[in-house]
This record gives structure tokens, C-alpha cells and sequence, in this order.
């Protein structure tokens, strides 16, 4: 029953980084860029989540969908000022600018507000926990993981049945190609770096519902551990994000149980580099062969 | 052929070196005018542990106003302020700043323990009393035998607070055994911690389960199920208002139900915030004073701040930062001049001051002998308990 | 190439070095310059050694690893460990921070220098936390709340090692190794076909680059009387890649003069940490957007006293060649 309520844990802290890392791994799969700036994307989302309930006085769904709108705008902002001038640069000095990009939103938002955390008001939504067979199961961390799944889902649903997924997918193949076939990249691009950074707002939102603390710095090791994630379930993959998240959750969950909470985030980098080793395709990679 | 690289190297060392050269002939005029003393304030003002280090600010600006309003023997103190950031490197860098460009007689500081541990070593080259208002670890100003002589605390120290959380926990609650949850990058919540598990035990009581965690995390779920698994009476946490709001929200989340008991690291209006009112039910702290106290001393205090803050109440970081200033200007006075030096031995010689806190009184390790008070958290309000005399 | 006038540079430059070193030496111990002074110019001198260090790795190799705060923090508690813990000189403290780390970039580098581009700085960037999690975890060290360390590191002893490292990872990339290294930086299949083992120059850099930033461990350890695992994170390594990435990928004086220039100016902003780090991210993305080669490029301050002529063949081809 202890190993079960772990693991319950540990799929609730994992629902929050498989919604990162669907961005993530949308972005990275179309421009072949480690976006580090996602996890302060998911920051700014927390925030605009965050003073919307408290100063604009909405609700929650209200709130969820502002934050979503404008990191989606944040993402294209950010894809077209710093990432598109280096499209055809090396991968280095993408990077660079990528780390950048996230070292600048980090420290704006510090100089903007102060450093000082925040907490979400905890009366949004209900928080009763459900018990089930001696197993406490919070409402709001089923709401996560419904809320991920359900993303997870429409993804899949927008890259594969739709057009402008199949324009994804035809850039994500090769951006020349796709050009010449008359796609407008450009905006294929735009797009995508919407998607991945509405999905951030979103997560960001959740991540204040559920853990309640914010602060200008959080995004850093959730945007990390995400990425993590992301290879885990093999880069570029939508389902695969979801899994590693979720996997990922679960190893730290069971790594704590076992006493050794103080190695936690070490674990989650052990994985990585061995997962890079080994398999640097990820979990998914085999089976899947077109990515996003 | 690249003989002139190292050269031009060594030509823009010579440049930074002008540079500095430059920067120190200008600091070092304009000042010593005789009419003031400088006084440092190395705290937190931002980072992990803000909330305290403004706290003491505006605890440190009161008293600094009001003694001036009389002057220490017409000089007035000024107060140089320096923002660690809630970081030891930068405790660091604040304090040799302090001393060598501000020269400052004294530095008040840090909040936290290892903040200030990180500015001992430089206090006692430069021969500069270092008075933290509420750094609580005793290794501060007495490590194995050897004593700190510039070191000194407004505050109570760990074993003290220990020991007081560990008799209220057998004696006042009755409980048999107990959990200890401890933020393992701060020296004072393992001190805390192992203060408590020793009067804990000796007065009959047995410490079920040990958890950790480092400063900043945010998911706790997995060691507090590990300690519901256990059973505990009763939960110790000793740790920092961020990370203890959130555990105590995800214990009761999880159904751990008992009494939680911390220190006076917890005293911060962010704690409620972030645990929610009903969470913080049935929770006690160990605190240095009480704004609900009734003393003439206390209740003037409490009314000349929230003249000063707009009818905010002050905490406990709050009053200590009045005290130490108190403390230091006490010392001053006797010393009858910014000496470090003289300040130095003036606060070893303090005996019986009365603030806010208590009585200030320094003992042969430079630590406090001070009055300690239990204050109980109902629907988000601290309310006085239990006040327990050394 | 005239080898005796090379060589009349290179100790002209020697003794012009150690002149200076003399009299910065009088300048401290007159107490001329003030504490908090020397305190900068032993920052900036221990940057100067992270900056060239990691230039060997990145701006010579082409390898990108942001996790260079794992060797300073190897080479931090090693040296701690020899001074404060078994009580031996300071010197050895120096050496043994410089091998523990080069040991630590041997083990790093063989399995994840096999990776490429983005995956090797993910790599390396989670070896730099793996790194501080785990002095976070040895209660031998101090744990989280870090180890106080007597302040050894003085002027000789830091000018020296600046010095050592300037002259090594200068004349390790003028040697055949270092031109291997070069080689595998501008192409590594091309430089694979040409029958150079690029996994094995590949992990030398890797662990001369790490012996050094080493070095600079043991100094920075006996500088600040704390070092705590947290002064280790990676925003520690941005702070030495930026160095690297403004300075010029390629260019060793460009990385110095960054090191020189950034550390002071962080010195002035040391009050206003947020804008010195909005600086620094804004440094890095318009110097990516406008200059990727960094100020300097590949080429040496050399170059610009020799007008018109080509300097060093293949090396120094001005910002033509780059790694970014």
C-alpha cells in the first residue's frame, strides 16, 4: 500500500513534467533546438496565471486561458527575435542563444517583481483528496494528469490529422523540401513554438494550483527535468514525452521512498546520461519514426 | 611568433590592475568625518529567505531613528546595507565589502545561520564585531573550544529552542514518538534537529523516522509518505517558511494529521500563505517573542512599528533586528567611540540590557541567555501559548 | 618561422610577466590596494584560468560543455580536503585539485564525448549537477552547508598558476595535439578520415581543460572560506562560458580579456545582481545574433600587431573558421 501511495506520488509529480515536456519535445522535434528558455516559458505562465485570479479577480478557467494565450505569444515572440536569425547557424550558437533567451526571462521578471515567492490562493478549486483501497489520491493531481493526457491526445490528433500538423511534420522532415513543396515555414514554425509554449502557460498554471509556491527561478529544474523526460521518452515523440515524464516522476518518487531524497535530482540526470548513452534515441525512438 | 599575446595579456592585467588602483585612491577620501559611526548590515534582502532579512532591515531602520533622535554621545549611527542575496558566497563578499570600502565599526548580520558562518572567519581577521540578530547555531560563536571573541547574537541559541520544542512535545502535548523532517542545507535546522531528538529521547520519547530534503524543493510527497507509514504523534521540522508551508499543505493533504512544531524559522506572513490557514492548525513554533505579549516594553515597541510600517505587525526578526541595534548602540556608548575594539569588549560586558526580547546578557561563549515563547497557529494567526524561562 | 626570435618573444614575454606579478606583489603586501581589491584581482585571476581552461575544451576542441563548474567544485573540495582535512601544504592542495578533476574529466569524458552538439552540453550540464548533488550528499565534506576553508591562495601561488596555465594550453595548441584538436573542432569526420584518433584528442582536452579549472578549484576553495555545494551550480558554468563566448570561441587572449573585463564589471553591478545578469544574457544572445565568433573570433591579440600578414598557418585565419 506504501509502494502503491509512492507510486501515486510519483505519476502526480511526473503528470507536471510530461506537460512540460510536450512542448519541449514539439519544439525540439521541428527546429532541432534544445529550447532551454521552455521552463522560464512555464514561469511566466505561473505568473500571468498567478495575477490574473489575484488582480483581474477571474477564474480559474479564465486565468488558464490568458496564461495559455500569452505565453503562446511569449513563444512566437521569442522564436522570431532570437531563434530564426540562427536557423541556419550551427547548433552551438543556437544554444547559446537559447540559454540566454532563458537566462534574460529569468532575471527580467527578477527585476521586474523581486525574487520574492508567491502563493497561488488555494480556494480555486477544490482539494479533497480521494481515498481509494488506503491510497490518498488529490483531486488536483488527477486533474493534472487528466489535463496531460487530454493535451496528449489533441496533439497527436493536430500533428497527424491535420494540415497544418502535416506541415509540421513535412518541415520536421526537411525544411528545404518543405519549402519548395509551398509550406510556409516560417509560420509552421510560429506555430509550433505557440503550441509547445501554450502548453508551458498551461503547465505553469497547474504547477501554482497544485504546489501553490511560485518564484521567478522555479522554472529552472522542472524545465530541466522535463527535458530529461523528453529524451527519456525519445526527443521529437509526443507519447514519449508523456511516458518519460510520467517514468521520470515515478524513479524519483521511489528513489525518495528508499531514503535517499537528498539524491533525487541526481537520479534524474544519472538517467539522462545513461539513457544518452546507451539509447540515445529514447524510450520510443525505435518505433516511431516520424517526428514532430 | 606569438610573442606579444602573453604581453598583450600582461598589458590588460596593468590595465585592470590601474583600474583598481584608481577605484581605491577615490574610496578612500571623504569620510571619517567624526559625526557618524558605520554600521553594516549584511542580511538577506532577496533570495530564498527574504522575508527575514527585511524584517531585521526595518526592525534595524526603527531603532537606528529612534537612537539618533538623541545621538550616542552626538555622533549618529549610519547604516550601510548590503544584500547578500541569501547566499553564503555573497555573505562573504558583503562583509570584506563592509569592512574594507564602507569601514564600518561593527556588522550586523546575517538572519541565517550559515550566512552569517560565512562571515566569521572575516570578522575575526579584521578584528570587526559581528552581531547576528538571529542566527541560532551555536557553532557561530563558539566551535569546538575555540571562541569567536568578535562573534555575538541577540538570539537564544539551537539547543535552547531544541530542548524547549522537545519538553513542550513530551510534557505539554504527551506525545511518545515523534518524526523529524530536516532541511539539510541549513545549519540550523540540523542543529535544531539534533538538539531536539537528544532532549527528546532523554525525557523518554522515541524519534520513529528521519527524513530529509534540501532548500528549494518542491514535492515532498515521498519522504512524508514514508513517515505516515511510521505513525508518528507528533512532527518536528525545523526549516524555512518556503519549504515548511509546503510540506506542512502536503502532509495534511496525505493525512498526517498530528501536531507539526517548528522554529522560529517558520515566523514569516509567506508561511500562511503558502500552507493555507487550515493547514496550519494544530502547528506550534518556538519563538524569541511574541507580538501579543503583554509587556509595557513589547506593546511599545509593537505600536512605534506599525506607526512606522503602516499597521504591520512586526515578527520575530522584526523585534531582534531593534534589539541588536539596541545591543550595539548599549555597547557604543560604553565604548565611547567606533573602535571595533572597544565595541568588542564593551558588547562582552553587557549584562542585563533589557529590550524587546528579554535581557541581554552575554555568557563566556558570547550566546544569550534568553526567554523563549511556544506560540500556536489557529485559522492563520499566531497565538501565544506558553513563554518558558532558560 | 624564425624559431629563435619566437623564442626571444616568448621569454621577453616570460620576464615581462613575472615583473609584473613582482610589483603587483609590493602593491599587496604595502597594503597599497585594499582587501577588497585584491579580493577582485584574485577573482579575476581565478576566472582567467576557468576562461582559458574552458577555451581549450570549447574554443579549441569544438567540444561544447556547459558543466565546467563540476571540475571547479571537484577540484574546490579535493584541495579543501587535503589542507583543512589532512593538514597537508597548501601546494599539494593545488595539485591534487588539478588531478582530481582532470580524473573526473576523464571519467566524464570517455563514455560522453561521444555524443555530439546539444546532446553532449545536456550531458555535461547534468554531470555538473550530478557533481553537486553529490558533495550535497557527503556529510565527510560538510553536506549542504559546506566547508570552511582557511584563505592559502596568494598572489605567487595564483599568479603562478595563471601563468602555468596560460603557457601549457598555449603551447599545447600550437603542438601537434593541438592542432589534432583544431582539426577535429572545424570537421570531425574529415579530421577521422585523416586518420587522427579524434576520441582520444577529444578526451585529452577534455582533461587538461579539466585539470586546470582544477586548479582554479583549489585556488577559488582557498579564497572565499566557504565553499558550499551550492556555489557550484550551472549558472556557475554560464559565467565561464560567457567568458568563452564573448571573448571569441577560439581565441585564448580574447577569452582572458573577457574573464578580465566581465569580472570587474560584475564587480561594479555586485549590488544590482539582476542587471548584472540581464547583461549577461543580453551579451550572450546579441553577440550570437550580430558577432557568433565572439569578439575576437579565432584569432590571438597577436594578430593585430601583425598588419597584413597571415599568422599562424590554419590556426589564425581571422573569423573565417569558428566553432559557432
Amino acid at each position: 500500500m506504501e509502494f502503491l501511495q509512492q507510486l501515486v506520488n510519483g505519476v502526480s509529480l511526473g503528470s507536471i513534467y510530461a506537460l512540460i515536456a510536450l512542448g519541449y519535445t514539439m519544439v525540439y522535434g521541428i527546429v532541432k533546438l534544445i529550447n532551454f528558455a521552455h521552463g522560464d516559458v512555464f514561469m511566466v505562465g505561473a505568473f500571468i496565471g498567478f495575477y490574473s485570479i489575484t488582480i483581474l479577480d477571474l477564474g480559474f478557467f479564465p486565468s488558464l486561458l490568458i496564461s495559455m494565450v500569452t505565453c503562446a505569444i511569449l513563444g512566437v515572440l521569442i522564436e522570431r527575435i532570437a531563434y530564426k536569425p540562427l536557423r541556419n547557424a550551427t547548433r552551438i550558437a543556437a544554444l547559446i542563444t537559447a540559454i540566454g533567451v532563458s537566462l534574460l526571462i529569468e532575471y527580467g521578471v527578477i527585476y521586474v517583481r523581486g525574487a520574492q515567492p508567491e502563493a497561488y490562493p488555494g480556494d480555486l478549486i477544490p482539494a479533497t483528496s480521494i481515498d481509494f483501497l488506503g491510497v490518498k489520491v488529490s483531486s488536483q493531481s488527477l486533474m493534472i494528469l487528466g489535463t496531460s493526457v487530454v493535451l496528449m491526445v489533441l496533439l497527436q490528433f493536430i500533428v497527424h490529422k491535420t494540415k497544418i500538423g502535416k506541415a509540421m511534420r513535412a518541415v520536421s522532415y526537411d525544411m528545404d523540401a518543405a519549402r519548395l513543396m509551398g509550406i510556409n515555414v516560417n509560420n509552421t514554425i510560429s506555430a509550433t513554438f505557440a503550441i509547445g509554449s501554450a502548453l508551458a502557460g498551461a503547465a505553469g498554471v497547474a504547477f501554482g494550483m497544485y504546489y501553490t509556491k511560485i518564484e521567478p527561478l522555479m522554472g529552472i529544474i522542472p524545465g530541466l527535468k522535463a527535458f530529461v523526460a523528453a529524451v527519456l521518452g525519445g526527443i521529437g515523440i509526443i507519447p514519449g514525452a508523456m511516458v518519460g515524464g510520467l517514468l521520470l516522476g515515478v524513479i524519483e518518487s521511489l528513489v525518495s521512498a528508499a531514503g535517499f531524497s537528498l539524491w533525487r535530482d541526481g537520479v534524474a540526470f544519472v538517467v539522462l546520461i545513461l539513457i544518452l548513452i546507451f539509447r540515445p534515441a529514447g524510450l520510443f525512438g525505435k518505433n516511431v519514426r516520424e517526428k514532430v | 611568433m606569438r610573442k606579444k599575446k602573453l604581453a598583450g595579456i600582461f598589458m590588460s592585467f596593468m590595465m585592470a590592475a590601474g583600474v583598481l588602483a584608481g577605484c581605491n585612491s577615490s574610496s578612500t577620501s571623504g569620510e571619517k568625518d567624526g559625526e557618524t559611526i558605520k554600521i553594516g548590515a549584511n542580511l538577506e534582502l532577496s533570495g530564498g529567505v527574504a522575508s527575514y532579512g527585511q524584517s531585521i532591515e526595518e526592525g534595524l531602520k526603527l531603532a537606528i531613528e529612534e537612537i539618533n533622535k538623541e545621538g550616542i554621545d552626538g555622533k549618529k549611527l549610519e547604516l550601510v546595507t548590503f544584500d547578500n542575496k541569501s547566499d553564503a558566497a555573497e555573505a562573504t563578499n558583503g562583509a570584506i565589502k563592509l569592512i574594507s570600502q564602507d569601514k564600518v565599526s561593527a556588522i550586523i548580520g546575517a538572519a541565517t545561520s550559515t550566512n552569517t558562518l560565512a562571515q566569521v572567519e572575516i570578522a575575526q581577521k579584521n578584528k570587526t564585531p559581528l552581531i547576528t540578530p538571529t542566527g541560532t547555531n551555536s557553532t557561530i560563536t563558539f566551535k569546538d573550544g575555540v571562541l569567536n571573541d568578535f562573534v555575538f547574537r541577540t538570539c537564544f541559541i539551537d539547543p535552547f529552542q531544541g530542548t524547549v520544542a522537545a519538553n513542550f512535545a513530551s510534557k505539554d502535548l504527551k506525545v511518545k514518538n515523534a518524526a523529524i523532517i530536516i532541511d539539510s542545507s541549513s545549519d540550523y535546522s540540523k542543529g535544531l534537529a539534533s538538539s531536539f531528538q537528544k532532549s527528546f529521547e532523554s525525557s523518554g520519547g522515541k524519534v520513529v523516522a528521519e527524513e530529509a530534503y534540501v532548500a528549494k524543493d518542491t514535492d515532498f510527497n515521498a519522504i512524508l509518505t514514508n513517515i505516515k507509514a511510521k505513525n508518528p504523534e507528533f512532527v518536528f521540522l525545523p526549516g524555512f517558511y518556503e519549504e515548511v508551508g509546503l510540506i506542512i499543505k502536503q502532509a495534511r493533504a496525505l493525512g498526517i494529521n498530528v501536531p507539526i512544531m517548528g522554529g522560529d524559522g517558520w515566523d514569516s506572513p509567506t508561511l500562511v500563505d503558502i500552507a493555507g490557514a487550515g493547514s496550519l492548525n494544530n502547528t506550534y513554533i518556538t519563538n524569541h517573542y511574541s507580538s501579543g505579549d503583554s509587556d509595557p516594553k513589547v506593546q511599545d515597541f509593537v505600536k512605534a512599528f506599525q506607526g512606522k510600517y503602516k499597521d504591520k505587525s512586526p515578527d520575530a526578526f522584526a523585534a531582534l533586528g531593534y534589539d541588536t541595534a539596541y545591543f550595539l548602540a548599549d555597547a557604543i556608548k560604553r565604548a565611547g567611540s567606533g573602535d571595533p575594539e572597544k565595541i568588542r569588549k564593551a558588547l562582552e560586558e553587557t549584562d542585563g540590557l533589557a529590550v524587546v526580547s528579554g535581557n541581554l546578557k552575554v555568557n563566556e561563549n558570547h550566546d544569550q541567555v534568553k526567554a523563549a515563547v511556544i506560540l500556536e497557529y489557529k485559522e492563520g494567526k499566531q497565538e501565544f501559548n506558553t513563554k518558558v524561562n532558560p | 618561422m624564425n624559431m629563435l626570435k619566437g623564442a626571444k618573444g616568448f621569454w621577453s614575454s616570460i620576464v615581462l610577466a613575472v615583473v609584473f606579478g613582482i610589483a603587483m606583489q609590493f602593491l599587496i603586501t604595502g597594503e597599497i590596494i585594499n582587501f577588497f581589491y585584491v579580493n577582485t584581482l584574485y577573482f579575476i585571476g581565478i576566472n582567467i584560468i576557468l576562461a582559458a581552461s574552458l577555451h581549450l575544451i570549447i574554443g579549441i576542441t569544438g567540444q561544447f560543455s556547459i558543466g565546467h563548474a563540476g571540475f571547479l567544485a571537484v577540484g574546490a573540495y579535493a584541495s579543501a580536503i587535503i589542507t583543512m582535512k589532512l593538514e597537508l601544504p597548501f601546494v599539494l592542495g593545488l595539485v591534487a585539485g588539478g588531478v582530481a578533476a582532470a580524473i573526473a574529466g576523464l571519467i566524464i569524458g570517455i563514455p560522453t564525448l561521444r555524443l555530439k552538439g546539444d546532446y553532449l552540453a545536456i550531458a555535461t550540464l547534468g554531470f555538473g549537477e550530478i557533481v553537486r548533488i553529490v558533495f550535497l550528499n557527503i556529510e565527510y565534506v560538510g553536506g549542504a552547508s559546506g566547508m570552511t576553508v582557511t584563505q592559502l591562495t596568494t598572489w605567487p601561488w595564483l599568479f603562478g598558476s595563471i601563468l602555468l596555465t596560460l603557457l601549457v594550453i598555449r603551447n599545447f595548441t600550437n603542438s601537434t595535439h593541438g592542432r589534432a584538436c583544431i582539426s577535429v573542432r572545424e570537421n570531425e569526420i574529415a579530421a577521422d578520415a585523416m586518420g587522427i584518433n579524434t576520441t582520444y584528442y577529444k578526451v585529452v582536452a577534455f582533461a587538461i581543460g579539466a585539470f586546470f579549472a582544477g586548479v582554479a578549484g583549489a585556488l577559488y576553495a582557498h579564497n572565499f572560506f566557504i565553499i558550499q555545494p551550492t556555489n557550484f551550480g550551472f549558472l556557475k558554468s554560464f559565467d565561464i562560458l560567457i567568458f568563452v563566448v564573448l571573448g571569441g570561441l577560439g581565441s585564448m587572449s580574447g577569452a582572458v580579456l573577457a574573464a578580465i573585463l566581465l569580472t570587474i564589471v560584475s564587480t561594479f553591478l555586485q549590488s544590482y545582481p539582476e542587471l548584472r545578469m540581464i547583461i549577461y544574457s543580453l551579451v550572450l544572445i546579441i553577440m550570437m545574433l550580430y558577432r557568433p565568433q565572439g569578439i575576437m573570433g579565432t584569432r590571438e591579440l597577436t594578430s593585430f600587431f601583425k598588419f597584413g600578414k597571415s599568422a599562424k598557418g590554419g590556426v589564425n585565419d581571422g573569423s573565417k573558421n569558428t566553432v559557432a
